[in-house]
């Protein structure tokens, strides 16, 4: 029977299947951090318990690692919950990229950069935005500290089947416009949940034409509509990134692979549950006025008319009125970071931007590479010297401004131009405001102070 | 896990969609490294405006939490669930709830129920009117009822089990060590590994 690509990687790892119990599936990659990992350690501590595959399992600090002055600028609390993860590691054989490490970096950056996420693998991390390494034709979800939990004790997880869903999206993109674009019209037309209990498959030309990084963003934010898991099919983009990285196959470990892996495409005539179709050409640079990714609009828009009380309520959050133009919307901050947008790719199209340039007096701007290593591609190319000469501060690698764990937050009322994934209330900052958008929208911001076209700059 | 039954006692309404797991357990409180102890910080940045319903007197020593559509939405924390119950919720109602919240609240021993819109709006409709209104929420009849209505809910059976029986999911996983040994045997030679 033919089958979609996200049906053959789930049937490959299932370990057993009974009439009604969930599947049980065998993790490939269990990636562990900071701060969902804890509990789950000293869970298994009190039931006297190790951890089953620790050569699966890899871990890093990212959640609440300062990103300048080390370790020792993090608060004591932060301090102590990495001691815990080191500690944890060492007694369990996890290897761990620790802060100040060269390897160390965001969970969902250096999982691709290091070559451990594959295609065909199941990857699991406490952590909603795993989806990321679907990028990869893996099957890559968020699990909570329970979970986290059962595969350090297993290497397995209970799962209940999921439906099929496609995007299929057509079309070149214009100018200006990236894949964070086509993933937050996306979100913007199906809302935040229409992705519950499925397994998203991104297909179609225009995802074929995007770069490994467009791929990753477009599944880092699947968890935004709700989606369990997205995916790309695996082809010669994929096997191209892969070819050479440190934990990638080699020799003819290599072509084995690769036969394998170019099996893993849904086949003629598999059906999906649910197709939605999405045309790029027609595409425009998009922001978030609200504080739900869905709430978005294209940058040329006006601040739409409440039609919910949830829009109500974002607009009073936001402190916006209906019916203003974005362009008219100044910032305070800007953001270029996160899983979603901090890998190279993502400097180098924020650096075109800025190039010459300078960033607005009335703004504060930083750049937080995705990984140590990102910052230092980044700055043997001299991305560095370009965001530093207009302005940027130019940070270490973690989660930073994301979620606001760190030190880096908004101050309340603070406006905030960002490359992350999530404007909920407070996401940044007790009582920030942020508008999520690409990191050439956000560079553009920088400059102008407000919420801008890019393509005007361009 | 503790068995969980049945949960009867009072609501607390929170006539909101989309409440997002940043709402329910802000990122500061996720430094701590417990378990428990996180009810103090339950919708910390809310309880501080102005009338929030969980400050409420009426609504003190609600059981359970009824709310609107993707109730749990965004971050995988299981800090939210904590919070939920070292609050003294033991059942959220809710038209829908985000997927991984929802698995959170099952090993957490957080009954977490879907109802149709319009019954969710009537409890609401029910709590805000009086305050004082009980309900029960029964897993093993799989229903939420109250003077003069039942709702029968729908769960997935096997959450359901190990719900009322407080299973341990690792050791129902460890019933299949033969057939893991099994499985890691069949992996392929290229997959990753980090030792």
């Amino acid at each position: 029977m033919p089958k979609t690509v996200a049906q053959k990687l789930w049937d490959a790892h299932i370990v057993t299947s009974t009439q009604g119990e969930p599947d049980l599936l065998f993790v490939d990659l269990h990636l562990v951090h900071e701060v969902t990992s804890a509990q789950a350690f000293e869970g298994l501590r009190l039931a006297d318990r190790r951890v089953r595959r620790p050569d699966l399992t890899v871990a890093t600090m990212d959640h609440n690692v300062p990103t300048r002055g080390g370790a020792r600028a993090a608060d004591e609390l932060s301090r102590k919950q990495m001691d815990v993860l080191a500690e944890n590691c060492r007694r369990e054989g996890i290897p761990l990229h620790q802060i100040g490490s060269r390897r160390q970096g965001i969970v969902h950056v250096i999982g691709p950069e290091l070559g451990l996420t594959q295609p065909g693998m199941l990857i699991v991390c406490g952590d909603s935005h795993t989806s990321t390494h679907g990028a990869f034709g893996a099957l890559a979800f968020g699990i909570g500290t329970s979970e986290v939990e059962v595969v350090l004790a297993t290497q397995c997880l209970p799962q209940k089947r999921q439906r099929d869903l496609a995007v299929n999206v057509t079309g070149s993109l214009p100018i200006g416009v990236t894949a964070k674009d086509i993933v937050l019209r996306l979100i913007g037309s199906t809302g935040t949940s229409a992705g519950q209990g499925h397994l998203v498959e991104y297909g179609g030309p225009t995802i074929r034409g995007l770069s490994m990084e467009g791929r990753m963003t477009i599944c880092n934010m699947s968890i935004e509509w709700g989606a369990k898991a997205g995916m790309v099919a695996p082809d010669d983009t994929t096997f191209a990134y892969l070819q050479g990285r440190l934990h990638a196959p080699k020799g003819a470990a290599w072509e084995q692979a690769l036969d394998h892996w170019r099996s893993l495409r849904t086949d003629d005539g598999a059906s999906f549950d649910d197709v939605i179709e999405i045309d790029a050409s027609k595409l425009e640079p998009h922001v978030t006025w609200g504080t739900t990714p869905a709430q978005v609009v294209p940058v040329t828009g006006r601040v739409p008319v409440p039609h919910s009380e949830t829009d109500e309520r974002a607009l009073r959050y936001m402190d916006l009125k209906p019916g203003i133009a974005l362009a008219d919307i100044a910032i305070d901050r800007v953001f270029i970071g996160s899983c979603t947008n901090a890998r190279l790719e993502d400097l180098r199209a924020a650096a075109s931007v800025i190039q010459g340039r300078h960033v607005h007096p009335k703004v504060r701007a930083m750049v937080v590479p995705g990984s140590t290593s990102v910052k230092r591609a980044a700055e043997d190319e001299g991305l560095d010297a370009v965001f530093k000469a207009a302005g940027f501060e130019w940070r270490n690698a973690g989660c930073s401004m994301c979620l606001g764990m760190n030190p880096d937050i908004l101050a309340p009322g603070e406006r905030c131009a960002s490359t992350s994934n999530r404007n909920f209330e407070g996401r940044q900052g007790s009582g920030g405001r942020t508008h999520l958008m690409s990191p050439p929208m956000a560079a553009a911001a920088a400059l102008t102070g407000h919420l801008v076209d890019v393509r005007e700059l361009m | 896990m503790e068995p969980v039954k049945r949960v009867a006692g009072r609501m607390a309404p929170l006539d909101l969609a989309d409440v997002d797991t940043d709402q329910i357990i802000p990122k500061q409180f996720l430094k701590r490294i417990e378990r428990t102890g996180y009810g103090p910080f339950l919708f910390y940045d809310w309880r501080a405006r102005d009338n929030f319903v969980l400050d409420r007197p009426e609504y003190a020593g609600a059981s359970v939490l009824v709310a609107g559509a993707n109730f749990g939405c965004g971050s995988s924390r299981e800090h939210a669930p904590w919070a939920l119950r070292d609050f003294g919720f033991k059942a959220i109602v809710a038209p829908t709830f985000a997927d991984i919240f929802r698995a959170n609240c099952y090993k957490t021993g957080l009954l977490a129920v879907t109802l149709p819109e319009s019954q969710v709006r009537h409890l609401i409709d029910l709590v805000s009117e009086d305050p004082t209104v009980e309900v029960i929420v029964d897993l093993q009849a799989q229903q939420v009822r109250g003077d003069g209505f039942s709702y029968r809910f729908e769960i997935d059976p096997f959450a359901r089990e190990c719900l009322l029986h407080g299973l341990d999911e690792i050791a129902l996983v460890e019933r299949h060590d033969d057939d893991i040994a099994t499985y890691e045997k069949t992996r392929a030679g290229w997959l990753p590994s980090v030792k």
